[in-house]
């Protein structure tokens, strides 16, 4: 365990406006769409219209005549040199997944998948080009619905034999966190309460707001690769994984990002199928997605059919929880796919103390686009499910929710708490972000409205949601990945350089897309090298520059990428030491850190780091061995996850004649630890609760019964714009991670995984008293009325 | 192929475009304004959104050889040196940007927005906005700069 330091922290906390936001105001971008080089070609992908099918014939030639058409290429022209796309975690020895090859060979598993590209002169003449390839189908019947699919009623891959993925287990009786549950749940029937649920997690797409972009350039003896990306690193090994291109002749330049939430951890068939197209025009290449392609075929998440079974006796303390999940995977695994459910696996019993626990989950294939990481990967789910939970058992013992989750949370003074999941949680103070939270949220005086409105038979209807959230983050500890069947570790690398004339460069392995890290990691490092915020410069997202690094994801990026950061400037320090005992003429032994100089003890003569800098540049005078630079390298691996936690509370209005739902009021208060920068803490509060938000309220992947993507525009595909939702009141409590030097935990995904549950438990809260239990998400007028109307009415 | 004269951000250009070129295309491909972004291909996003004649535009609704004669303004041609526009800073004040991506198509709309109702509510921001979305800001600091920036006088 680390102890959180105290330094001197001018400005850690502090509200910096962001540095990247100069050029992002005036235009002056770098996405990958914006980069033209000379002789450059343009890609435009012939994508099945089939969700399940045998390609029988592929007729290119009339393409192949087009103006401006330089190449069509099919599976049949690329042959094994596409090779097969990577997933990245085997969470059950006997895991079975379909080849993947970039572009489809002879059988089509979802619509949106490849089948030909066309490379032309021009982005016009490549799109007219694609028009012209005509692709024969044979129609195979579409796997869709995901419980026929797990029972192998329709498969998605005749070849496979099985829809099944893997199916995995974890149970605490075995891991000695907890009891049998099966005997909680039985000791429960015969004494207790027994809540028995099924929700399901609706398919969501990510829908960043920049459609994915590639352009790959083969010019030179290196390759250079830019791409829309959240992992770079990632996409640079399994580029010369899957290419053989040797990983040392490639450079992957993830350059401004618009967005990602997740759903630009991948490495993508469109990067492969782009490189493949530089390389048989000899030519730089470029593949920019529409907004369709992008809803389509770029992966899809959450999807899961969840069967929860809750003990607890009559008073309410919860004794077992066994949750049981179906989790669709799509027509492929991606990188993560299959780890997704395993991301919540460790969260269903979230901030509470519950006697036994088991987590069972069965991956399934389906004809659909694949799904992996969405904002919370895993964690939302569990999250929805067990906060949901908490709410029904409250109804069934006849207590206020809030009440219900008092009796069974880990109180302040429990920490550090080990949980029935295994999870060692650090800190916590469950109590004081709800109490914050009650008082801003006027809670009593809503239930008093509440009350008031119910008794009266008011048409609108006032509920109240509540979501004690609490989740894992910092992805992830290198050992805990490794138990956990992933492939690649969780740790994350930095360096510092030390210019003479008195700037910074620092070099981070993370990778961000909209998170800040410019401005944020000039905050830490300004504060632990004593140099001026303006001084330092962040460099991200080029593996030439930042050569080590495992990307941006998971919220893993301050509270394991920055202590990569703050070891580079710790040991920068600890190297210029020699260099400034030679200059100030004092023993190594002597010299001490001041904040902003290397001085001699109980003196105020001292050399700042870029004096030293200098110095060492110039080398003129230095002892023998010392090194002419005082740059430094450093990686971080975190001993555990960080457990960010929370209380959100909404308040909805619901018309019981329309079926509409308002939220009049949403408040957070989030325990996210030390806070580098509360402006942009807030902003990933705002925009969490919103996507949180859009689950509950708005968005869902639809499929028909061909298996075509019926949400694949912005016209159908529901994100929510500002006319759409309120203002969030949202504020902190802070109490500092203890596993980490700056006592930080995490914010990127909080307000996504703490939100969705506030929201609908406000709506069935609203119509509880008409008999109504759950209602499916996205909690649309038309569900909700629906709802209201099988129950017998609105009144 | 059809000549059009069109002036961005106060410079003339005289082009031939293919007549199904779209605004944004010959903006971002011809005339280089690669500040002005493509979000969706059904004019929801507003991501393009820039300035004809001084109203706002979808420049993806918009054929190139609709704009011929006229005059139009991106998100480039919005500071004064570097003096930035104050709808510019007010974002910048705000943090009402994250990854940007929506930021110049959100930022031109938020200029029309003040130019029609210099002293908008809260909800009339909001509704003024409805046709640009952003995936970050959950929107509320975006409403914030337009409400400081009218506070300010901006528009």
């Amino acid at each position: 365990m680390t102890v959180t330091e105290e330094r001197p922290t001018v400005e850690i906390g502090a509200p910096r406006k962001r540095k990247e936001d100069a050029r992002l105001l005036t235009g002056r971008t770098r996405w990958t769409d914006n980069i033209t080089l000379q002789g450059m070609l343009h890609i435009a992908m012939v994508r099945s219209p089939v969700a399940h099918g045998t390609i029988t014939s592929i007729s290119t030639d009339a393409a192949k005549a087009a103006p401006g058409v330089v190449a069509v290429l099919t599976a049949a022209d690329l042959g094994d040199a596409q090779g097969g796309l990577p997933n990245a975690w085997q969470v059950a020895p006997d895991q079975k997944a379909p080849n993947h090859p970039s572009m489809a060979i002879d059988h089509v598993a979802f619509a949106g998948e490849v089948v030909a590209m066309v490379v032309a002169r021009s982005s016009a003449e490549a799109r007219d080009g694609a028009e012209l390839v005509d692709v024969d189908y044979d129609y195979l019947p579409p796997a869709l619905d995901l419980r026929d699919c797990a029972a192998d009623k329709v498969l998605a891959h005749p070849d496979l034999g099985t829809n099944v993925s893997a199916h995995y287990e974890w149970h605490s009786a075995d891991h000695g966190t907890g009891g049998d549950v099966e005997a909680a749940i039985a000791e429960a029937r015969a004494n207790g309460i027994v809540i028995e649920r099924e929700y399901r997690q609706q398919r969501l797409i990510p829908a960043f707001m920049e459609p994915r972009s590639i352009v790959a350039d083969p010019t030179g003896e290196q390759w250079t690769i830019w791409t829309s990306t959240q992992v770079p690193h990632f996409v640079r090994i399994f580029m010369a994984l899957v290419t053989g291109i040797p990983e040392s002749k490639l450079r992957v330049i993830a350059p401004d990002v618009g967005g990602g939430f997740g759903g630009k951890l991948q490495f993508t068939p469109e990067e492969v199928l782009t490189v493949l197209a530089a390389k048989h025009t000899g030519k730089p290449c470029k593949y920019t997605e529409s907004r369709s392609e992008s809803l389509m075929a770029a992966h899809h998440g959450r999807d899961q059919w969840q069967k929860l079974t809750l003990a607890a006796n009559s008073d309410g303390i919860v004794t077992g929880l066994k949750v049981e999940l179906l989790a669709d995977m799509g027509a492929y695994l991606g990188l993560v796919s299959s780890a997704i459910p395993l991301l919540g696996a460790y969260m269903f019993n979230a901030i509470y103390k519950f006697g036994s626990y088991k987590f069972a989950c069965t991956n399934v294939f389906t004809n659909k686009a694949w799904t992996d990481a969405y904002r919370g990967a895993g964690r939302p789910e569990a999250t929805f499910a067990i906060e949901r939970l908490m709410d029904e058992l409250a109804a069934e013992v006849g207590v206020d929710p809030m009440e219900i989750r008092q009796k069974n949370w880990i109180t302040h003074d429990e920490f550090p708490f080990r949980t029935v999941a295994g999870l060692d949680y650090d800190t916590g103070n469950y109590e004081a972000a709800t109490d914050k939270a009650k008082q801003a949220f006027g809670y009593d005086e809503l239930r008093t409205e509440q009350k008031r409105r119910r008794d009266a038979g008011d048409p609108v209807q006032l509920g109240i949601g509540i979501s004690t959230y609490t989740e894992m983050c910092g992805l992830a500890p290198s050992r805990w990945l490794g138990s956990q069947g992933y492939i690649a570790g969780g740790w994350e690398h930095a360096s510092i350089r030390m210019l003479p004339t008195g700037k910074v460069e620092v070099v981070t392995g993370t990778s961000p897309h909209g998170q800040g890290h410019e401005t944020a990691w000039s905050q830490i490092v300004a504060d632990r090298l004593g140099v001026a915020f303006e001084d330092v410069e962040v460099l991200h997202g080029d593996t030439q520059v930042a050569a080590r690094g495992l990307d941006t994801y998971g919220s893993r990026s301050l509270s394991v990428g920055a202590m990569a950061v703050v070891a580079a400037a710790d040991k920068v320090i600890e190297k210029a030491k020699p260099s400034a005992a030679h200059l100030l003429e004092a023993d190594v032994g002597d010299i001490e850190w001041s904040g902003s100089q290397l001085r001699v003890k109980g003196t105020e003569e001292g050399k700042s780091l870029g004096e030293i800098a200098f110095a060492v540049l110039q080398s003129h005078n230095m002892p023998d061995g010392v090194e002419h630079s005082i740059d430094a390298d450093a990686t971080f691996d975190a001993d555990t996850f960080s457990f960010p936690h929370g209380t959100h509370l909404c308040a909805v209005e619901v018309d019981t004649e329309t079926g509409n739902v308002a939220i009049r009021k949403y408040v957070s208060v989030d325990d996210i630890g030390k806070v580098v920068n509360p402006l942009i803490v807030d902003g990933q509060v705002h925009g969490g609760i919103a996507q949180g938000v859009a689950q509950a309220l708005f968005e869902e992947g639809v499929y028909d019964d061909s298996g075509t993507l019926v949400t694949g525009s912005f016209v159908d595909y529901l994100v929510p714009s500002a006319a759409d939702l309120p203002t969030f009141d949202i504020d902190r409590t802070e109490t500092p991670a203890t596993t980490n030097a700056l006592g930080v935990k995490g914010v990127g995904e909080a307000g996504t995984i703490a939100s969705t549950p506030a929201v609908v438990n406000a709506i069935v809260d609203a119509v509880r008293h008409l008999g109504i239990n759950d209602i499916a998400m996205p909690c649309s007028p038309q569900r909700v009325w629906s709802a209201i109307q099988s129950a017998g009415g609105a009144s | 192929m059809a000549r059009i004269n069109v002036t961005v951000d106060g410079v003339g250009y005289s082009d031939d475009v293919e007549p199904r070129t779209l605004l944004v295309q010959y903006l971002r491909d011809t005339v280089g304004k690669t500040g002005t972004v493509v979000g969706c291909d059904t004019s929801n996003c507003g991501a393009c959104t820039v300035h004809l004649d001084g109203r706002s535009v979808k420049s993806c609704s918009v054929l190139a050889v609709q704009a011929d004669g006229h005059e139009v303004t991106t998100i480039e041609g919005l500071a004064d040196g570097d003096t930035l526009h104050p709808m510019q800073q007010a974002y910048h004040d705000n943090h009402a940007l994250q990854c940007g991506y929506c930021t110049p198509g959100m930022i031109m709309q938020s200029i029309d927005l003040l130019n029609d109702n210099p002293s908008p509510s809260e909800q009339e921001v909001r509704d003024g906005l409805e046709g640009n979305l952003c995936r970050c800001t959950g929107y509320q600091n975006i409403v914030k700069a337009v409400l400081a920036a009218a506070q300010g006088g901006a528009s």
